[in-house]
């Protein structure tokens, strides 16, 4: 009949409004929300500057970083430095280098040291929380006992302060740049471990896990299959913060004169941490470096708070 | 004049890169001095959001309010903050569904109560602690003065919602806005607690607003029933006559699908299609629409109006409203005490004959 | 002989405390005792209120809590002492519904790998494409569209969900179907679809229910037989209609006296047994009557020391009160400082209405 026609027709036109987005998963949603967000796309686009310097750095360096070309220009002993140039776009460093170029070449090695470390801390942590949480989801005594040791020992590497710690492992590594990563990492470590086995352990007492289990699923699937995908989202969210983290503890170390030993390579805290000692005549040596820093540890930062939010499960509309 | 009376209340949520949600799409109803009003409907209904709304605790941010409600000749919703917090409390009160997170779990029962009594109405040191103990004793519970140093986790459910209630009535209300206060409890529970609100509402002619989903809380406690759906007021009745003939196809329709303790069994149920996602704007044409086994064209032709089509003050906002169920009891009824006349009239007719 | 036979099942919870060692301090008795019978094809209805154990043993069924003591016996076999795989192999024919239909699906998952996955785990089907023909089967039965396939969880509404979560049990062709609260999350509208659907289903495919549920109004309408739970343990049983048009236990009586009516008729002209006091806590339960600390009924003997065991008054009704019989009669009448029996309402309203009408 018509009218019957008519009548669906007209209801179909109003509702059809209110239609959305069919067969999109969580991990879909969220990059939709993450690329709607202001703070993502700002906190992304410093990333970008930071990564893109960082690979084409030294090709697009003006000059040689560690050659002293303006040597005769500048007398730190008498307080005699050379600010910003036609030709030295950010001034000299004390040993009459382009501190331009030092800049563009040190964010290679402060981006390096960033990803290794929180790659080191994301793996390592990650396994032992996934193995410590697995271990509680699966049950039975072993399980528990198992969590219970790994988890005393991620307790104490917690309880020490994490600059000592790093201290700690680049005394017992000697100097190099690969103490510097590998100490910023094992920092991470317990960090990431505690974070995957708490969501783990959140997860494991979840209404599916139980509908998993009335199923007949069998244990190993449940904790792989439905526990350890839907703890992920904080450990990616931590990991994306940690490279901020990363940043700094690496130029706090580098300051601390546990970096690389050849400092005439550029690097944002060795650099920051030579500066120092000419605070007083030439402010700005310090300031540029800080602020490189600071700018990418802070582009990190607010991504990893707008992924935070874009994952967050409650946020959704 | 009504103490409440709300004319056209909206509520629209606007969000930053979302679509504006209209919570509340003009909802009007009066509540008059010790008087039990029902705000009834199901999740996403806005009954919620109208009592939060009256009660000035929507976010400023990100919500627009529209409409009037005047308490006592003041307009609740262009009131200062200030002046609304002054009223809140001593005027209008509120209590929660959830009484756990409404109470501030680090501060003893006795300091939450005394506060109240403290800025409301003066009260402090040995007067308040007496007051608050006295207060505790009359909304039931045992042991008033241990229970004024205990913190909320060491009370049941059942005894939170009373601590609240006694925190909500401390000051003698004019207005009481109850949403959802039973909802959290058991059932054994949750009939002391409407005791005690009848109570209150029977000894203080405290005007009380009942915002709840259950029809059956509704049955036995209030004086005036307001259906909402999507936002809207579409039957509004004195309880009795709604309850009896339910008129509004929705309002029809919650009745028939619900399972009644004393019904008999095997019946099955007769539910209502669809879910409350299933809808259309109220601008064009009636939200239930898509739900609806009497829907036709004419729905559709923008909000339909509140009538009256079948007694004075029973207000349904329809413009195909079911009349079965009332006429066929009237009918019935009807038949009936034409039976017992004609009865009548021939016993007469009877009794003549014999003298 | 009954499919499902329970026979004093008891879960006892571990109370442990301890910094480095834990060491049991107490227990928290869940369910203490439990012996009952489903017969196939029926529906048993589990009512009670927040702690009297009823989800629990729901899930001691299942084994998916531990049973303590006792025995669950399905089809011949004693569940309760099954080894693990092949109490795994089990589940497939005894399945369940759970409250939270979004909480109790996996959020990344989508329809197609939810309902193939308990097929997966027991070996239905050759390969997936099988398997989706008989979801797609199943999806038709519970009334979901079939393009939901492909869709996630969050993208349903409540009742679609609990669908799922109904056709996630049916997929296996289980024989009993455990639905713990399977409608309380639901609105009320929505409700009574899902509540004719579980009847639909059980008559079109003879499954055996267990529901269990707070509201007395759902169980008893969807239920054959009703027990009712307090406390860990079930204080009477009986047919459906039985229970109540004769409520024995003072419990039973007490919680179907609170269950609100939509029908102001009814509220208006019955008597309410006002209950005092809280519920005791189940580490610490009451010697005796569980029951008899809130007890309008209570008498001075027996109550407080002797446990009363269910026993059967005919017609399959069965009580665990000592006084049934008694208080039924008259001859024992509700003590006025226990509880409050509150007259029916209507005469107060019509003197207030007389009152304010002159």
């Amino acid at each position: 009949m018509s009218t019957k026609t008519d009548k669906i027709d007209r209801l179909a036109e109003l509702t059809a409004a209110a239609e959305t987005s069919a067969g999109a998963g969580l991990w879909v949603e969220a990059w939709r929300r993450l690329r709607a967000s202001k703070m993502a796309v700002i906190g992304a686009v410093v990333i970008g500057v930071f990564v893109v310097v960082a690979i084409v750095g030294p090709w697009v360096a003006p000059y040689d970083p560690t050659a002293q070309l303006w040597r005769g220009e500048v007398f730190p002993n008498q307080n005699v430095f050379v600010g910003p140039r036609g030709e030295n776009w950010l001034g000299l460093d004390h040993l009459g280098r382009d501190e331009f170029s030092r800049m563009l070449v040190g964010a290679r090695q402060t981006l390096l040291v960033g990803v290794v470390a929180t790659l080191l801390g994301f793996t390592v942590g990650a396994l032992i929380g996934g193995v410590s949480g697995a271990a509680l989801v699966l049950g039975g005594k072993v399980g528990q006992r198992i969590d219970t040791v790994v988890m005393r020992v991620i307790d104490i590497m917690l309880a020490l302060p994490s600059l000592l710690l790093a201290v700690s492992v680049a005394a017992v590594l000697g100097q190099s740049l690969t103490t510097v990563m590998i100490a910023v990492g094992v920092v991470q470590i317990p960090v990431f471990a505690r974070l995957l086995r708490g969501a783990m352990l959140a997860q494991g007492g979840a209404d599916y896990v139980l509908a998993a289990q009335a199923l007949g699923v069998r244990k190993r699937r449940i904790a792989l299959g439905h526990v350890l995908p839907n703890s992920l989202s904080p450990v990616i969210v931590q990991g994306t913060l940690s490279l901020a983290t990363a940043i700094i503890e690496a130029a706090a170390l580098s300051y601390l004169g546990l970096g690389n030993p050849d400092a005439a390579v550029p690097e944002w805290g060795v650099m920051l941490a030579q500066a120092q000692r000419f605070f007083d005549s030439a402010p700005m040596l310090a300031v540029y470096p800080a602020l490189g820093i600071i700018i990418t540890a802070l582009g990190f930062t607010l991504l990893g708070e707008a992924m935070r939010e874009a994952l967050d499960p409650k946020l959704r509309s | 004049m009504a103490l409440l009376s709300v004319d056209e209340l909206t509520v629209t949520f606007t969000g930053r890169g979302r679509r504006d949600v209209k919570a509340v799409s003009g909802v009007s109803f009066d509540v008059d001095q010790g008087q039990v009003v029902g705000l009834v409907g199901e999740s996403g209904c806005g009954k919620s959001v109208t009592s939060l709304a009256l009660m000035g605790l929507l976010p400023r941010r990100g919500v627009t309010v529209g409409g009037r409600a005047e308490f006592d000749g003041t307009d609740l919703l262009t009131l200062s903050p200030g002046r609304m917090r002054d009223l809140r409390g001593s005027q209008l009160a509120m209590i929660f569904q959830d009484p756990l997170s409404s109470l501030n779990p680090v501060v003893p029962i006795g300091v939450q109560v005394t506060e109240i009594l403290a800025r409301h109405r003066g009260l402090k040191g040995e007067a308040a602690r007496k007051e608050a103990a006295a207060l505790l004793d009359r909304v039931g519970i045992p042991d008033p003065t241990r229970r004024l140093k205990e913190y909320p986790h060491q009370l049941s459910g059942g005894m939170r919602q009373r601590a609240l209630i006694a925190m909500a009535v401390a000051c003698a209300p004019r207005l009481l806005i109850a949403d959802e206060p039973t909802t959290a409890l058991d059932v054994t529970i949750q009939a002391q607690i409407l005791e005690l609100l009848k109570e209150l509402v029977d000894q203080q002619g405290t005007a009380l607003l009942m915002i709840t989903h259950d029809l059956g809380v509704v049955a036995g406690l209030c004086d005036q029933v307001n259906v909402l759906y999507a936002g809207r007021v579409v039957e509004s009745a004195e309880r009795r006559e709604l309850f009896a003939a339910p008129t509004h196809p929705y309002a029809h329709g919650l009745l028939g699908s619900i399972p009644r303790l004393d019904a008999p069994r095997g019946e099955p149920l007769k539910p209502i299609r669809g879910s409350i996602n299933d809808t259309i704007a109220w601008t064009d044409g009636c939200a239930f629409a898509p739900r609806c086994d009497r829907y036709t064209l004419e729905c559709l032709q923008g909000t339909p109006a509140l009538g009256e089509p079948r007694t004075p003050g029973h207000q349904v906002r329809c413009v195909n409203p079911v009349f079965s169920r009332g006429v066929d009891e009237l009918r019935e009824t009807a038949l009936e005490s034409d039976a017992v006349e004609t009865a009548g009239t021939a016993a007469a007719a009877d009794k003549e004959a014999g003298a | 002989m009954s499919l499902l036979e329970l026979n004093g099942v008891k879960v006892h919870f571990p109370v442990k405390k301890g910094v480095l060692f834990d060491r049991t301090v107490g227990h928290v008795y869940a369910v203490d005792g439990v012996s009952l019978s489903v017969e196939a094809g029926q529906t048993y209805g589990l009512v009670g209120e927040s702690g009297c154990g009823k989800t629990t043993l729901g899930r001691a069924i299942l084994r998916l809590v531990d049973i303590t003591d006792g025995e669950v016996v399905f089809d011949g076999t004693d569940l309760a002492k099954l080894p693990g795989e092949e109490m795994r192999r089990f589940r497939r024919r005894l399945q369940m519904v759970f409250q939270d239909p979004l909480g109790s699906l996996n959020p990344r998952q989508n329809i197609e790998s939810i309902l193939s996955e308990g097929m997966a785990a027991h070996g239905i089907g050759a390969d997936q494409e099988e398997r989706r023909e008989r979801i797609r089967e199943i999806l038709a039965r519970v009334g979901l569209p079939a393009n939901a396939l492909s869709r996630y969880p969050h993208e349903f509404s409540g009742g679609q969900r609990q669908r799922i979560g109904i056709a996630r049990a049916l997929v296996l062709e289980p024989d009993v179907i455990i639905c713990d609260e399977p409608v309380s999350a639901l609105d009320v509208s929505i409700q009574a679809q899902v509540i004719n659907l579980l009847e639909e289903l059980q008559e079109a495919m003879g499954l055996t229910y267990v529901v269990i549920a707070h509201d007395l109004a759902v169980v008893r309408h969807i239920s054959d037989v009703v027990g009712v739970m307090y406390l860990g343990s079930l204080v009477e049983e009986a047919p459906s209609d039985t229970l109540y048009a004769e409520p024995r236990h003072p419990y039973t009586r007490a919680l179907m006296s609170a269950v609100p009516v939509p029908d102001p008729e009814v509220e208006d002209n019955r008597e309410r047994i006002l209950l005092t006091g809280d519920l005791p806590s189940p580490a610490n339960p009451p010697a005796g009557c569980r029951f008899h600390t809130r007890c309008p009924w209570k008498q001075d003997t027996l109550c407080a020391t002797d446990r009363p065991e269910l026993r059967d008054l005919g017609g399959g009704h069965r009580v665990a009160c000592h006084w049934a019989e008694k208080i039924a009669d008259g001859t024992i009448r509700p003590s006025a400082n226990a509880a409050t029996v509150v007259p029916p309402p209507a005469a107060e309203r019509e003197e207030k209405e007389t009152a304010a009408a002159s």
